[in-house]
């Protein structure tokens, strides 16, 4: 596809800076100190940046049916041989994630002016937003592999500020450093694949990538073990920001953060950047089927683990954190089985549903006066109508029901994992099982906070309020892209019975994404495409039933059954693996530390230097004796030197 | 079997043993500058005999920037001891011991 240059991507990035600065250095300088921005200012200077880049970006997105947008300011780097621009380019898979990111984006700094409004430090917090924003936008438009790393690591200090937004609590201090460490692990893996692909493409632009990757698919002329290690170094990388297994544990803690911080960032954007990353060079993980299968175990697995934790859990964001973890795994699933359009898909469709469900839980936490815990709520369906039903059609589409967006995306993903040459038997059964799972903890976290007896301590209850307009309004948009957002990816199964309606998505991305037919009949299970789309429509239906009924007044699967008490008891405690991880992995290395720290620091390397010093002091007490200040003594010792060489001199001639 | 040639290096060596000795041995400063005449001269001594020997003038025209030099050194040697005295109310060696460790 021919790209067009156009100053479009440049003004999309930099809007959010705009905010950034406004927020960050000249409402602070105007008011003569941090911390006394209204709530009004700081949220239109960073809202209406914001809103206007995802104006640009709809005009953008017109452009993009006929060419891609780029942009090159300017030579951002050079370095010997390595050339790099600064480069920005919309094409249709970044156009769309722009529109997500700005339109959710816009969205949530909306709701956060109402969420957020008593709080001190809101410059602060619109501040970090708008800088988020730009990393987010610089990690989608970046044309360059270390421009898309330079917004990979903007999001994740952002993610760090916004998750430790409240620092005085320790415990959520904690909880950035967490994610920024844990992301510090996966970023090594992101940077060697950068380099291999370097060594093995000699440039780090995108589109002479892409071209390198047909060519090698061609001509079949690449080293088949580079590939695979480089794109297990960059899933390596993937797993980290976007919360696989192993290093997912810091997205459940992440969500200490502000709530709509959790739905922008840890639902919607940032953590999706992994598979983002993964569609953008999908002709290089094409190349590495072992690779592939890797990523389609670890993402089917680590769905399947995550929807057996959020079941158990009692704060209401904390099943949405892992119940996120769980989808993100559903997105590896589909790039791991060659389906890379479909995790775009789902990616979209939990961007908007997710997104929702976290700012419902806000609107319900805001409402019971920042109480999470679920089995401190109950029946605030009559208090929060409005609420219950937005956050109704989430669910609905996050089980996957029928007609509502996650059955489309989530439906294509299972069928995927069996109908592609690349789908994996075993990997398919763990999704139907994460698919039912899904819909169990959804329709168990619906139950037991607004249906069912109520169970608020008293002084809440007089002040349960339904949320004002501010805080509806993006419930409400993202209810209805929540409700028909399905509609871009219709499956040709029913699109042929509805009348020839089209996979829009995939034909969108199609420039940049091959499209796969999928077979009506799969490959590797004989099931047809309406069986399975049939089955995990009852699957659902049934599961979320079956969560509202079971756990109506119920809050524990202990309480239904006293032999659920073991199981229940290791799923709330996330299988222990955060102890797991401090008992193999922070103990000994705290133990290290220390033996450093005791040992070679203080006995070594002090030791060395000090030895240095008082060393040379003990033997100088000895010789000072010799200078005794007789100027006669020092002439002595001048001669019998003297005479020592001229002795030592003949006997050398001598010999 | 010593020839004549070698009776002036025994003076020389001689001289040079006692103005060492006297460098050594005594207090005085004064009399510490006049063993290093001695020590020259013995040096001296010693140079012209062997340009005599060997009949060249080398050894003589070195003994010419010898004793020159060694005037300089008695000038500045002398001040330094006007200046010992000035700071020490006296000019022998062991009054003198404040540059020590």
């Amino acid at each position: 596809m021919e790209a067009q240059y156009s100053l479009i991507p440049l003004f999309i990035l930099l809007l959010p800076m705009v905010g950034f600065l406004l927020n960050g250095i000249v409402l602070p300088l105007a008011l003569k100190g941090f911390g006394r921005t209204s709530v009004g200012a700081a949220a239109c200077a960073s809202t209406i940046p914001l809103a206007t880049a995802f104006v640009l970006g709809l005009v953008a997105f017109n452009q993009l049916e006929y060419s891609n947008l780029l942009i090159e300011p300017y030579q951002w780097l050079a370095i010997g041989e390595l050339k790099i621009n600064f480069s920005l380019k919309m094409d249709r898979l970044s156009g769309l994630l722009t529109l997500i990111i700005t339109g959710i984006g816009t969205l949530i700094h909306l709701f956060s002016a109402s969420y957020l409004a008593t709080e001190k430090g809101i410059g602060r917090y619109y501040t970090y937003l708008s800088l988020f924003c730009f990393s987010m936008l610089l990690l989608v438009l970046g044309n360059e592999l270390p421009l898309l790393f330079f917004g990979w690591e903007g999001v994740g200090l952002c993610s760090y500020l916004l998750i430790g937004f409240w620092y005085t609590d320790t415990e959520k201090a904690n909880a950035g450093k967490k994610a920024f460490i844990t992301n510090r692990v996966g970023d090594l893996g992101f940077l060697v694949g950068a380099f291999l692909i370097y060594k093995m493409v000699g440039s780090f632009n995108f589109d002479v990538m892409t071209a390198a990757f047909a060519d090698w698919s061609s001509t079949g002329n690449f080293d088949v073990f580079l590939v695979t290690a480089t794109c297990l170094a960059l899933f390596v990388g993937a797993t980290g920001k976007s919360a696989q297994i192993p290093l997912y544990i810091w997205l459940p803690d992440a969500m200490s953060g502000p709530t709509p911080v959790s739905a922008l960032i840890h639902a919607a954007t940032m953590v999706t950047a992994g598979v983002y990353m993964i569609a953008r060079l999908n002709g290089l993980f094409e190349l590495a089927p072992t690779a592939l299968t890797v990523i389609a175990y670890v993402g089917a697995f680590t769905a399947l683990f995550a929807g057996t934790i959020a079941i158990a859990q009692k704060d209401i964001k904390k099943v949405l954190a892992y119940s996120t973890v769980s989808q993100l795994g559903f997105m590896f699933m589909a790039t791991g089985v060659g389906a890379y359009q479909t995790a775009v898909f789902h990616l979209m469709t939990h961007a908007f549903f997710k997104a929702l469900l976290f700012l419902g839980s806000g609107s319900v936490i805001h409402a019971c006066h920042h109480e999470q815990d679920m089995t401190k709520m109950g029946g605030l369906k009559k208090y929060l109508p409005h609420t219950h039903f937005t956050m109704l059609i989430g669910s609905l589409a996050i089980s996957g029901i029928p007609f509502f967006s996650g059955f489309f995306s989530k439906d294509e993903i299972l069928y995927s994992s069996i109908a592609l040459p690349g789908g994996q038997v075993f990997v398919f059964i763990m999704g139907v099982l994460t698919a039912a799972l899904t819909a169990l903890y959804t329709g168990r976290m619906m139950s037991m906070t607004f249906y069912g007896n109520e169970r608020l301590d008293h002084h809440t209850k007089e002040h349960l309020h339904e949320s004002p307009g501010l805080m509806l309004f993006p419930l409400y948009t993202l209810a209805a892209l929540a409700a028909i957002g399905g509609l871009f990816g219709v499956p040709h199964l029913l699109g042929d019975f509805l009348g020839h309606l089209p996979h829009l998505l995939s034909q969108w991305l199609s420039p940049v994404i091959p499209i796969r037919e999928l077979p009506l009949v799969a490959v590797k299970l004989p099931l047809h495409e309406g069986v399975v789309m049939a089955g995990s429509s009852i699957i659902a239906i049934l599961c979320f039933t079956l969560g509202i009924v079971l756990f109506k007044n119920k809050q524990t699967m202990t309480q239904r059954s006293a032999s659920f008490a073991p199981i229940e008891k290791i799923l709330a405690n996330k299988y222990y693996i955060d102890e797991m991880y401090q008992l193999l992995i922070l103990n000994p290395l705290a133990k290290s530390a220390k033996v450093c720290a005791e040992v070679i620091d203080r006995l070594g390397i002090d030791g060395a230097v000090n030895g240095v010093g008082s060393g040379a002091r003990r033997m100088s007490q000895q010789l000072k004796v010799l200078q005794n200040g007789d100027v006669q003594t020092a002439a002595l010792w001048m001669i019998a030197g003297t005479a020592l060489a001229v002795v030592g001199i003949i006997v050398l001639t001598l010999i | 079997m010593m020839s004549q040639a070698h009776l002036p290096q025994v003076l020389a060596l001689f001289l040079f043993v006692v103005g060492m000795l006297i460098v050594l041995l005594r207090r005085n400063t004064i009399v510490l500058l006049m063993g290093i005449e001695l020590m020259l001269n013995a040096a001296n001594l010693s140079l012209v005999a062997f340009a005599r020997a060997s009949g060249q003038l080398d050894g003589q025209v070195m003994v010419f920037f010898v004793i020159t030099i060694a005037a300089a050194e008695s000038a500045v040697g002398l001040s330094i001891l006007v200046n010992l005295y000035r700071n020490f109310g006296s000019i022998n060696t062991d009054q003198a011991k404040t540059l020590q460790g």
